[in-house]
């Protein structure tokens, strides 16, 4: 059983949605019970950085989540889930993220071309940096994904897996030991997208 | 790079689409579900469901279908029609609707452009407009484009972006149906104007039109279409592989 974490941000319908139409048991909980009994954990997220990290602090999920990943459990961040795995964020004001990954979330903006639109909206291509990296099992480089977001991650050393060119190569894709994140939406990327997330859940009864 | 959107409208009425032709491999074209499938299938960036339905069930009887539609499409999906209040953002969002498209309600009380992207931020809040010329003005017009507001579209769109809009859907009243082209000229102050994503709509008759929009305003970000998809006049893989030919970046 795959656990989508729901510390009341975001929409997880489609999540929960693409996963079932996958064939997996996907259950949208906070329940501390259920998160340990849980095969894999997703991390999704939309909305501010400082938000989502108090509610996670506030609920106690942070060091549950943390305890699961420290006893080797997979965790699957999407779109400010994939953030949250950070250190820190700098998304008005200075936030503490989970600390699983090495590195920082910072904006777009200062960072690119002027002339380009924030936020990063669309389908963008996978440019690889961990070819070998196991959510790339099905897909192939250069597939587009489906982003939304108008910070992202810095200084990730060996958790890159793939960028995406956006005036700069944007962070898409960080994947360390059982910790994995997509800054994209798989739930809203179309077959690329299943193929990532059944390359992540894969491996859990259907 | 970021690629060009191509995005299909489907007009919703009492739970079924409204104009449409059959395709082959598509049992029902007037369902949402089938025909919204057979366009991401054929390649589509994104849907729009609008709702054009006035009563009471027939709005239920949306939401029901776009649950449906969202648990079985996974590209972003936006969802218009009848948008009045946070409370209509919170029951579309909650169906699986990714942004909202907001247009009369926007106009009746433009604080719920903010008081959406406040709660559901930017990217989840469209602000759709239909412009007509009225003398050498760029007029916004209300109620499907029957009625004319007073107010000047380029202000209204600036304001509506400083209010928390994450995109603009322009659609020119004076193109829209003559499938002679979208409204070039339009487009283009609406881009001077704001930095916010621009989605062209109203006009297009063939693919040329569409290679025209991005040649000619290499900044906007989408087209939007409907009855020449509907129709067959143009599907989603010859329009795209003609994009792609002249140099536009698209999803193949």
């Amino acid at each position: 059983m795959i656990a989508i974490i729901d510390y009341g941000v975001g929409n997880l319908f489609s999540l929960a949605s693409s996963l079932s139409s996958l064939g997996f048991d996907a259950v949208v909980t906070g329940d501390p019970a259920v998160i340990r009994k849980a095969d894999r954990l997703i991390l999704p997220g939309v909305g501010a950085f400082g938000d989502a990290a108090d509610k996670l602090r506030e609920t106690g999920l942070d060091g549950l989540i943390r305890d699961e990943v420290k006893k080797g459990k997979e965790l699957l961040g999407i779109c400010l889930g994939m953030q949250l795995l950070f250190e820190k964020s700098s998304e008005y004001g200075t936030h503490r993220g989970l600390g699983l990954l090495k590195g920082e979330v910072v904006p777009l903006e200062g960072m690119i071309d002027p002339k380009l639109k924030i936020p990063h909206i669309g389908w963008n291509a996978l440019s690889y940096v961990k070819p070998d990296c196991r959510l790339f099992r099905a897909i192939r480089e250069g597939d587009f994904v489906y982003f939304v977001h108008s910070f992202h991650a810095v200084g990730c050393g060996d958790s890159l897996a793939a960028t995406a060119e956006y005036g700069i190569p944007v962070t898409a894709v960080v994947a360390k030991d059982n910790v994995f994140g997509c800054q994209f939406h798989p739930e809203k990327s179309g077959k690329v997208g299943l193929a990532i997330l059944s390359a992540f859940a894969g491996g859990v009864a259907k | 790079m970021i690629t060009k959107r191509i995005i299909p409208c489907l007009d919703v009425r009492n739970g079924r689409v409204v104009k449409g032709v059959n395709f082959e491999g598509v049992s029902d074209v007037s369902s949402p579900v089938e025909l919204g499938k057979y366009y991401s299938d054929s390649g589509a960036d994104e849907l729009v469901f609008y709702d054009i339905t006035a009563s009471f069930e027939g709005r239920r009887l949306f939401t029901d279908i776009l649950r449906e539609v969202a648990s079985q499409i996974f590209i972003p999906l936006t969802v218009g029609g009848g948008i009045n209040s946070v409370d209509d953002f919170d029951r579309v969002l909650k169906c699986g609707a990714d942004k909202v498209s907001v247009n009369s309600g926007a106009i009746k009380r433009p604080e719920l452009i903010r008081e959406a992207a406040t709660r559901y931020g930017d990217q989840c809040v469209v602000l759709s407009v239909d412009v007509k010329r009225v003398g050498d003005e760029f007029r916004v017009f209300a109620k499907g484009g029957r009625e004319d507001t007073g107010m000047e579209a380029i202000g209204w769109i600036k304001r509506g972006v400083s209010l928390g809009a994450g995109e603009i859907v322009v659609n020119s009243i004076d193109t829209d149906g003559v499938k002679h082209g979208f409204d070039l000229p339009l487009l283009e102050r609406v881009l001077d104007a704001v930095r916010v994503p621009v989605i062209a709509s109203g006009g297009a008759g063939g693919i040329g039109d569409f290679v025209d929009l991005f040649k000619t305003l290499p900044e906007i970000d989408a087209g939007l279409a409907a009855s020449i998809f509907h129709f067959g006049e143009v599907t989603i893989p010859d329009l795209k592989r003609t994009l792609k030919e002249n140099g536009i970046n698209v999803r193949l």
